[in-house]
């Protein structure tokens, strides 16, 4: 099952990689980083029964680094939203020069 | 342990993760994108369960669907957001070039993954105690690291406060 755990690995992740590349709204690009790091969890949880148990240690801090990153980049969406009054990341173009 | 019961409950829940995950990226609502990310989550757990990481697979429900998408939801409705408050049209040809470049992504990683010679019968065995074998590594090889994630934490709570506070910090000061 290790093998077929990889490719829903790889399947989700690709799903990820399409959201970020197709969506402006800035909440549901988070939501596809989160699903990202999930798929990259799959794999490590999958491989730890080859590996050994690091695997899942890992994993446990993936899903530290995940919470601390969606506490932080929410904080960001709502202080550009009280800038902006928009999350429409088309609309912020601040930095495009 | 792979018999037909397993193999069929691998399959539904690795095609509900897929199908949810889909369903996610396509929903114009936010707060309808975040219900499938915690039914997509729900699946990861299930599957992280059959693979024999019991803890993670509680920790994944409680962790991911318990607080972050939480916040998540929380902020949305802050925000309160509808449907029609992002322009999601993008030019065909953008659209076609996501498509094509995450569709690239997944069959190269399929292909990586195939390639790799991998051998099922000489998998780890689960061990009963789901918690003693992580909890030895994570307290003894990987001590450091522990304790740094305790910093992380820390830090991003402050920043959460610093960036989400009124007033001239970060913020309206600015024009």
């Amino acid at each position: 099952m290790i093998r077929e755990a990889l490719y829903v690995s790889a399947i989700l992740f690709s799903i990820g990689v399409l959201g970020v590349l197709t969506r402006r709204n800035a909440l549901i690009l988070f939501m596809c980083i989160e699903l990202m790091l999930n798929a990259v969890n799959l794999s490590f949880i999958a491989l730890s029964r080859l590996h050994g148990v690091s695997g899942q240690v890992f994993v446990l801090f993936v899903m530290t680094v995940a919470a601390a990153e969606a506490a932080v980049g929410l904080a960001i969406v709502i202080s550009v939203f009280r800038h902006y009054r928009t999350v429409d990341l088309g609309r912020i173009r601040l930095l495009r020069g | 342990m792979m018999g037909t019961f397993y193999t069929v409950h691998f399959w539904l829940f690795s095609a509900l993760a897929i199908g949810s995950a889909l369903a996610m990226v396509t929903r114009r609502n936010p707060v309808t994108a975040a219900l499938w990310l915690v039914t997509v989550m729900f699946a990861l757990a299930a599957l992280y369960v059959m693979l024999g990481a019991h803890f993670l697979g509680a920790a994944q429900v409680l962790v991911y669907a318990g607080a972050i998408m939480v916040v998540f939801v929380f902020v949305v409705m802050l925000l309160n957001l509808g449907e029609n408050d992002v322009h999601e049209r993008r030019s065909k040809g953008a659209a076609a070039a996501s498509a094509l470049l995450s569709g690239a992504l997944a069959a190269e990683l399929l292909y990586v993954i195939r390639s790799q010679p991998m051998n099922d019968s000489v998998l780890k065995p689960v061990d009963s105690d789901a918690m003693a074998p992580m909890a030895n590594s994570l307290f003894t090889d990987n001590l450091v690291a522990f304790e740094v994630t305790s910093v992380l934490l820390l830090v991003a709570v402050i920043g959460a406060v610093v960036l989400a506070k009124r007033g001239k910090v970060v913020g309206e000061s600015r024009t």
